[in-house]
């Protein structure tokens, strides 16, 4: 567990630097992601403490997203003002982007079934 | 003698134990009246969360930077989440035979609708140009939202809120969008999840399905490597354009 979390760490980590030392757009921990992953599919097997690990983080990953979102209290005055351009912008982006994802994949999929 | 209120309370509002355990009561309140309704949609616990933990600063008088100043311990664990969601997706990708082509063309018409029809809505609707730059980048997760915004001219807390708001949006909607157009499968179903909400969608989507909450994951963490690459470049064209 312990060792787990130090490995995640120093992913985040080597990706803050890099990101950092180039002025890269992506962020660390998805630079840390992608470093972590490419040394997981080099390596034959996913070692047991890291799986445990990861997953008793991301068992609760929706509760990481409530600092940022009591935000909401900070930013009243624009919600206030824009609410119908923003939810509006929300809502129809949302349903639209699970739709064309969803429908592309299956449909893609579906395909190459019948190809093979 | 008379225990000193006011000097508990100015202890308790700066410190970051209770900010913690507020955010956990909050969300732990949350997340059993979402199992005791049977897994209600609209009773997600990040919504639950956060309505309760708004009300209460609002009554209290505590401003959010305070309440922040806290609870941030709980807002770090979203890097070393985000380096995790590597776990997943490399067992998803060591398990799979082929079929990287659909998944890439998915991503890509998924990443770009997510983020035109955004601003497009947005800018319809005579939201502020500073608030149409916020809500670009509202379907990938909340580091990388915040990093893109700022790049862009949005405003990054602006952004947090808009993302966690989508992910609850597309945890709510989304089953019912993807049985509407009989989008079936569980791969398709995960994925869809994880370009559309993001973290708060694949929560989700880990409850209902293995499978799905496996490709959610991997949803989410090629989103945002391809939002973070385009984003930038589709507002550098926009900006090119504009200006000559």
């Amino acid at each position: 567990m312990l060792v787990a979390l130090t490995q995640l760490l120093a992913c985040q980590l080597v990706g803050e630097i890099i990101a950092r030392a180039f002025d890269l757009a992506i962020p660390g921990p998805v630079i840390g992601m992608g470093l972590l992953l490419a040394i997981l599919l080099y390596r034959k097997q996913v070692p047991q403490t890291l799986d445990d690990t990861a997953n008793g983080i991301l068992a609760h990953l929706s509760l990481l997203f409530v600092p940022a979102g009591v935000g909401v209290v900070a930013h009243l005055a624009i919600l206030g003002n824009e609410w119908q351009a923003i939810l509006g912008s929300l809502i129809g982006s949302t349903v639209v982007t699970v739709l064309v994802t969803g429908w592309v994949l299956q449909r893609m999929h579906r395909r190459q079934r019948d190809a093979a | 003698m008379q225990p000193d209120f006011q000097e508990v309370w100015v202890y308790l509002s700066a410190s970051p134990l209770t900010a913690l355990t507020v955010t956990l009561i909050a969300y732990l309140t949350g997340d059993w009246l979402y199992q005791r309704s049977g897994r209600q949609p609209i009773l997600n616990p990040v919504l639950i969360a956060v309505v309760l933990i708004t009300f209460g600063l609002t009554v209290t008088g505590i401003d959010y930077w305070t309440y922040f100043e806290g609870a941030q311990f709980v807002h770090f664990l979203l890097g070393p989440a985000t380096v995790a969601l590597a776990i997943p997706v490399a067992k998803l990708l060591k398990s799979m035979r082929g079929g990287f082509t659909a998944l890439f063309t998915a991503l890509a018409c998924g990443s770009v609708t997510a983020a035109v029809s955004a601003v497009v809505i947005a800018d319809l609707l005579d939201a502020s140009t500073q608030t149409v730059m916020s809500l670009a980048p509202k379907s990938v997760t909340t580091p990388i939202a915040m990093g893109i915004s700022e790049r862009i001219g949005g405003l990054p807390s602006l952004t947090a809120v808009c993302v966690i708001m989508t992910g609850v949006i597309g945890a709510i909607l989304g089953p019912y969008v993807l049985n509407a157009a009989r989008i079936t499968s569980w791969d398709a179903r995960g994925f869809a999840m994880g370009v559309a909400a993001h973290g708060i969608g694949t929560a989700r989507a880990i409850q209902i399905n293995k499978d799905a909450g496996a490709f959610a994951s991997l949803a989410v963490g090629l989103n945002g490597l391809a939002t973070a690459a385009l984003i930038p470049l589709f507002w550098a064209i926009w900006q090119w354009w504009s200006g000559s």
